[in-house]
């Protein structure tokens, strides 16, 4: 069976790729000790040898529109394209051809719906910043084959915070009974508190430090239950009106597991945003 | 009450560098237009097969040419779809950094607290 090498959750920044490729005056400030925090977290990826990626990603109302909106949707293609004009426009953001997985698309499908996720797909996905961040932090090589798993945290009515800590879990099982003798590594990636054309955007932090801080404590302790006591679809309008987002986080927290302490843990306080990055070996530290 | 199309307009603006331009630059003639032409096509169909009933209150309507992101975001327009397009339409004019950004953030603390506009569809 397939062996999971590394369970990896992070903030998605659009603007690492610009400010860690920019030089002279137009290199902001805090772009070295960024970079340096990406490569230390990029290491713990590359240590662990994956073959192949599974994206969870949230698409930013690019492919999928209100008229036809999946809450969990699986690409099963042989290819992706990657990024979108209005992402290049703001963000600076490359294009990329990312291979597809499909076998493994197929097997998490198919376990996935038997498990009771009724889950959509697509045969011709064009993913976008949510997924294509963590290629340009954890591996801008962009050479390995990827299964995109895309979240609705973004349209209301959206799906409880408990089923994705639930459809993550299953993504865990479902991999790990994958018939290949294939690296696998779990990515997803989402937000803490964010705020976006809304009153509190743009600050100096993130719109609440103190949510950031508890977010950060139990994503990094594998407190699911805390998590869930306290995170609901109402209660994260408080702090910040895109921190729907944080739901991502959650998923992965329950493919990483309960109690599970992350192997890595590292975070970064940004105007607007704070970054947060972790990594667990749910088979040890690779040597 | 129409916050679907309203966002429908903010997002197949926003995708469409052309219209990008035609919208900063001619608010009313683009959103008459697009109301006329547009509005009732339902992505992903050959234009045979259009809606027949969509169009905006006269309110959005005037919040569209206005380009009025204030009530934009009181009638529950989807405030991503909204600040993606009007940075796509403004950031060019800053004097500095987030300047544009900075002072929607303003405008909106002026006038609203939380809970916010209902942005469900």
């Amino acid at each position: 069976m397939a062996e999971i090498v590394a369970v990896i959750a992070s903030t998605h920044h659009p603007f690492y790729y610009r400010a860690s490729t920019a030089t002279g005056a137009d290199r902001p400030p805090f772009a070295d000790e960024w970079v340096a925090k990406i490569e230390r977290f990029r290491e713990t990826l590359t240590r662990a040898r994956p073959d192949v990626l599974v994206m969870v990603g949230s698409d930013h109302f690019h492919q999928l529109w209100l008229d036809n909106m999946p809450q969990f949707l699986v690409g099963k293609a042989p290819f992706y394209d990657a990024n979108w004009y209005n992402e290049e426009r703001e963000f600076g953001l490359p294009r990329y051809l990312l291979q597809g997985q499909e076998d493994l698309s197929a097997h998490l499908l198919r376990q996935g719906l038997d498990a009771g996720f009724d889950l959509a797909f697509s045969n011709e996905l064009r993913i976008d910043h949510s997924i294509t961040c963590p290629i340009i932090t954890l591996r801008p090589e962009a050479d390995l084959p990827i299964v995109p798993v895309y979240t609705n945290i973004f349209a209301p009515p959206l799906p409880q915070p408990k089923r994705f800590v639930d459809l993550g879990r299953a993504i865990r099982e479902i991999v790990e009974s994958w018939p290949s003798e294939q690296r696998v590594a779990i990515i997803g990636t989402g937000h803490l508190s964010l705020e976006l054309g809304g009153p509190r955007q743009f600050g100096p932090h993130g719109p609440d430090p103190e949510f950031d801080r508890k977010a950060v404590e139990w994503i990094a302790s594998g407190d699911l239950e805390g998590c869930l006591a306290e995170v609901t679809l109402e209660s994260l309008h408080s702090p910040g009106n895109a921190t729907h987002g944080f739901m991502d986080f959650m998923l992965m927290m329950g493919v990483a597991g309960e109690g599970r302490k992350a192997d890595h843990v590292d975070s970064l306080d940004l105007f607007h945003t704070m970054e947060a990055y972790f990594t667990w070996y749910p088979n040890g530290v690779p040597q | 009450m129409s916050k679907y199309l309203l966002d429908k307009f903010l997002y197949t603006v926003d995708r469409d560098p052309d219209l990008v331009e035609r919208y900063r630059s001619d608010p009313r003639g683009t959103v008459e237009w697009w109301e006329a032409e547009r509005a009732n096509a339902v992505l992903n169909c050959h234009a045979g097969e259009a809606s027949t009933w969509q169009h905006f209150e006269a309110d959005e309507r005037e919040a569209l040419v206005a380009q009025d992101y204030e009530r934009l975001f009181e009638l529950g327009a989807h405030p991503f779809l909204t600040l993606t397009l009007f940075i796509a339409m403004f950031e060019r004019d800053n004097k500095e950094p987030l300047e544009f950004q900075k002072a929607y953030g303003a405008t909106l603390a002026a006038h609203f607290a939380m809970p916010y506009p209902d942005i469900a569809t």
